[in-house]
């Protein structure tokens, strides 16, 4: 390593053994001080500018999930209201305007309000505290991330409010998004909220990707890193390949119906199906986006609940690699029925069945795990264990909608629709609901109430079934999706009935969480930092966190770290308390490097994402808005990055 | 409308695949709950018998004999996948077999928002035998469907006798079918289209070769022309109003290009693709207050004094 050249490097820190026993009283007392000094520095400022300010990771984190789970419980209600229109035959709930717009926007907050950022969110919560850092490396960014993601959540969901929301599907396919077919402001909405929550995402995959490789506690080299770190790590990497390719075509879209340029428009020499190809590109591998922090879920808490290691952590994360890197090269299989050449979806079929390996191997890795392990039910591993029947019936219908002629069958009819919620809940929500009973106690301090969570397992575990199985059947007798009313002599209507009243089940379940969640933050039983003898870092500090996480930064001797913590295990020090310093490590085997000093709280993150919200919102109305928002985004930045009053020893240093 | 009911050999090869995929589907299935059963089952007897585990415990032999299971496993999906894989191959040349036959009737397929125009015999105007949403096909002979859209992307699909095809603004896609029962075969468009995607059926009859051919002269031929009153006034009525703007009826001035060719319409089962069966009482209601029944379809209210409508009626329902 070449040398550091700044002044704030010059102190290393190093791991020090940490000589316990002798002068407890004096270790203490300056525990304590440490303690207090941290706190000056991490803490945030009372008031509402100190909440606007806030760049810590936990607040950031918590805010993501709050706010992803808004969007998940609006979407859901939406969900009711079009299995009501469709309980019966020519049902008369709500006309067809509406419906397009209830799907549309359903798919879209699910996808891009609620289940990459909610991922998202748990990563910016967890990864500071699994890798023992205080922060995420580029805070303010994270910031700027949140408020974006949040100005684009207000935005579609007004749009709705206010008979605006987009109706064209959460696929946007072109020529009936362009303006010649879906004229007004709807599309529009859509194609800008798009590019608007992706710039978040691409800030939090920034943050964990570089949290992960420069900021774990010593010690954690790549081998040792948590999984559910890697899962983090390698979603990350996806996103910054994947969410560049919806918002370059989101963007032309938006282009072609605000300034007329006619990429997708067939009458004008525009290619409808390169949209395809842009979407697909991006909306497959965002399933494993959603997909690949739930494996890490269930990572974590099947160790915690089974007593023992995880049966080979690292073919865990090798599978994980090969799903992220194959999960680029299927997209295709969503357009089979557009009329390829047969040889080119072949590739596909052969890469879509291929991707089905190593998930297989995951879920054979947990089962031996199981099988080794002492396992104790509560709510976080039922969630886990329902997983397992229910996802592997949405991999085996995406092994049949691989094969082309299936698929030509099934595609676009509510075999898909039961399809891809058994592989979206079934295979990501159920972990995610696992992850929530299993984290809380860290977050907030208090645990769930356990009746409440066992119960709402039960909902709904039952509900789903008996909502999405009978699309199955539904799609197999020819329904097809995005359909607001059907005729009686279809012979759809019992089957309907049934998912409708599984709906109501499903969202019963779903509610028993939200408000087991809202009540227990308050009133529930006070949590330990360790009530499950979890195996993380995280588990190591109190429930919930300290603003700077710990006192002492750890080091790790194993992948489990709170489990093979020796009672002398070495702490870092030598970094400062008084200022935001982080421990910089190296990449591959995690030893100290330097530290560095972090941006310190500022509401300027959050000022650039109003001018960028500006930006992309008023050009839906005016061009010029691009103007006013681009100079507004510039100050804003400006303002951000304005370097810090240099320190005393800086300014002595730097004498000659 | 059911993808398992078959009635050509296409519909029939992929019906069989799906029983391969089923009942592969069913078995790992089962294996796998059933090694999860009794994983959790020995799990919670193993934590009630011996107490919490010391997770620190590396277990080697058992933790070497389940990566054994592991890797055995894994082996048995990679098989099973790849037999899938070959399978799903075959049954894709299978579908493509058609391609062989020497003398298929060709069909043009054109997709409206929301409406299918049929034309038989594209490229030779005298057979030229332009109507919509109802395909009358011969059992037996191959049908070579030349697919394309007036507007955006819709998808052409009869569940029982082959899978889907996209309808591309632009472009031409071949769809090659075949009927080997007689029978009538309903099918939805599969592509989200816009407000009226859930009205928007293509209804096959397929029939014996001579019906076929009666029906196809039939269609031919201009609309008929010696037409006893009220019908004759009922063609004033549609060539003074609004009708004619959008609709064509050979033998009449009317040439419209904008709806269906109504020519024949008295000869199709529905109406308004698919929408209302073709009676007299929902005709009538579909020409007052077409946006009752399909909101937001192309076609305006036609109001008209009670004279006029039955007269119109009359004459609609002549058009055989």
């Amino acid at each position: 390593m070449t040398e550091p050249a700044g002044p704030s490097f010059t102190a290393r820190a190093e791991v020090v053994e940490r000589e316990l026993g002798d002068d407890a009283d004096a270790l203490a007392a300056s525990d304590a001080e440490a303690a207090r000094q941290l706190a000056r520095t991490w803490g945030r400022r009372r008031g509402v500018i100190g909440w606007l300010r806030d760049t810590d990771h936990k607040a950031i984190g918590r805010r993501y999930i709050v706010t992803a789970f808004g969007s998940f419980a609006l979407a859901g209600v939406l969900a009711i209201v079009m299995r009501l229109q469709l309980a019966r035959p020519h049902g008369q709930v709500v006309g067809p305007d509406l419906y397009n717009q209830l799907f549309t926007t359903h798919g879209t907050a699910m996808m891009f309000l609620f289940a990459v950022p909610v991922m998202q969110g748990i990563a910016v919560y967890l990864v500071p505290l699994m890798v023992g850092t205080r922060n995420v490396a580029f805070p303010r960014l994270n910031a700027y991330g949140y408020w974006v993601y949040v100005i684009g959540a207000a935005l579609l969901w007004t749009a709705l409010a206010i008979n605006s929301g987009p109706d064209a599907g959460w696929f946007s396919y072109t020529p009936l998004a362009e303006s010649t077919f879906s004229p007004g402001k709807r599309v529009d909405v859509w194609a800008q909220m798009v590019t608007f929550t992706e710039l978040s995402a691409l800030a939090v995959a920034i943050n964990v990707i570089v949290t992960v490789l420069k900021h774990r506690a010593p010690g954690m080299s790549l081998d040792r890193v948590p999984t559910f770190v890697w899962a983090s790590l390698i979603t990350s990497v996806m996103v910054v390949f994947a969410m560049p390719s919806v918002m370059l075509s989101s963007t032309m879209l938006a282009m072609d119906r605000l300034i007329h340029t006619q990429f997708f428009v067939p009458a004008e020499g525009g290619d409808p199906l390169l949209w395809q190809h842009l979407f697909w590109y991006f909306a497959h591998p965002e399933v494993y986006i959603i997909f690949i922090p739930a494996l890490g879920f269930i990572s974590s808490i099947l160790p915690a609940f089974t007593r023992t290691r995880l049966i080979g952590a690292s073919v865990m994360v090798m599978t994980m690699v090969a799903t992220a890197f194959i999960g680029f090269g299927v997209w295709v299989h969503h357009m089979f029925a557009t009329g390829l050449p047969q040889l080119g979806q072949s590739f596909f079929t052969a890469a879509s069945m291929l991707i089905t390996i190593p998930t297989g191997v995951q879920i054979f890795l947990w089962l031996a795990t199981v099988w080794r392990g002492r396992l104790r039910l509560a709510t976080p591993s039922l969630f886990v264990l329902g997983f397992f029947s229910t996802f592997v019936i949405g991999g085996l219908t995406g092994v049949m909608i691989a094969a082309v002629p299936l698929d030509l069958q099934v595609h676009d009819t509510f075999f898909i629709v039961a399809h891809l919620h058994y592989v979206l809940i079934g295979g990501a929500v159920f972990p995610l609901l696992g992850a929530v009973y299993f984290w809380f106690p860290k977050v907030t301090g208090r645990l769930l109430s356990e009746r409440a969570g066992v119960a709402s397992f039960v909902l709904v575990f039952v509900g789903f079934h008996l909502t999405f199985f009978p699309m199955h059947v539904l799609g197999l007798h020819g329904m097809p999706r995005r359909i607001y009313t059907y005729d009686a002599a279809s012979g759809w209507g019992d089957l309907s009935l049934l998912a409708t009243i599984g709906a109501f089940v499903l969202g019963l379940g779903v509610l028993l969480t939200l408000g087991n969640a809202i009540t227990s933050a308050r009133r529930g039983r006070i949590a330990s930092g360790d009530p499950w003898g979890g195996d993380g870092l995280e588990w190591t500090t109190t429930s919930p966190p300290p603003a700077y996480n710990f006192l002492h930064l750890p080091t790790v001797r194993d992948r489990y770290a709170a489990w093979t913590s020796a009672p002398d295990q070495p702490v870092v020090s030598g970094v400062r308390a008084d200022r935001p310093e982080l421990l910089v490590t190296r990449v591959m085997d995690a030893e100290p490097d330097h530290r560095t000093e972090l941006a310190g709280a500022s509401v300027w993150p959050m000022l650039a994402a109003v001018a960028t919200g500006g930006l992309f919102i008023g050009s839906i109305f005016t061009p010029w808005a691009v103007i006013g928002g681009g100079a507004s985004l510039v100050v804003a930045l400006v303002a951000w990055f304005w370097p810090r009053p240099p320190h005393r020893e800086e300014m002595l240093e730097a004498k000659p | 409308m059911s993808s398992l009911d078959p009635a050509g050999p296409q519909a029939r090869s992929i019906e069989g695949l799906w029983d391969v995929f089923w009942w592969v589907s069913i078995a790992v299935w089962s294996a796998v709950v059933v090694v999860h059963v009794i994983a959790i089952v020995r799990a919670r007897r193993q934590r009630r018998r011996w107490g919490e585990a010391d997770p620190t415990h590396t277990h080697p032999a058992q933790t070497r004999r389940l990566l054994a299971a592991v890797i055995g496993a894994s082996a048995i999906t990679v098989i099973t996948l790849a037999g899938l894989l070959v399978t799903t191959f075959v049954t894709g040349n299978a579908l493509a077999a058609l391609d062989e036959d020497p003398d298929p009737l060709t069909i043009k397929v054109t997709a409206h928002q929301w409406w299918w125009q049929l034309d038989y015999a594209p490229g030779s105007p005298d057979a030229a035998a332009p109507t919509a949403n109802e395909m009358h096909i011969p059992v037996g002979r191959t049908v070579r469907l030349l697919l394309t859209s007036a507007d955006v992307i819709h998808s052409f699909w009869v569940p029982s006798l082959h899978g889907k095809r996209d309808v591309i603004p632009t472009r031409t896609n071949v769809l090659l079918l075949r009927a080997d029962q007689a029978g009538v075969y309903r099918g939805p468009c599969a592509e989200f289209c816009g407000l009226q995607h859930a009205n928007m059926t293509i209804t096959v009859v397929a029939e014996p070769p001579d019906v076929f051919a009666r029906w196809l002269a039939t269609q031919r031929a201009d609309a008929p022309a010696r037409l006893a009153e009220p019908a004759l006034h009922g063609r004033e009525v549609f060539l003074a109003t609004a009708c004619a703007g959008c609709h064509t009826i050979r033998g009449t001035h009317a040439g419209g290009r904008l709806g269906p060719d109504l020519t024949h319409v008295a000869g199709r089962a529905t109406l308004a693709a698919g929408a209302i069966p073709n009676t007299r009482g929902h005709l009538g209601g579909w020409i007052l207050d077409p946006q009752a029944i399909k909101p937001g379809c192309q076609m305006p209210p036609v109001r008209l004094a009670g004279d006029d409508q039955r007269a119109l009626l009359a004459y609609l329902e002549a058009l055989r």
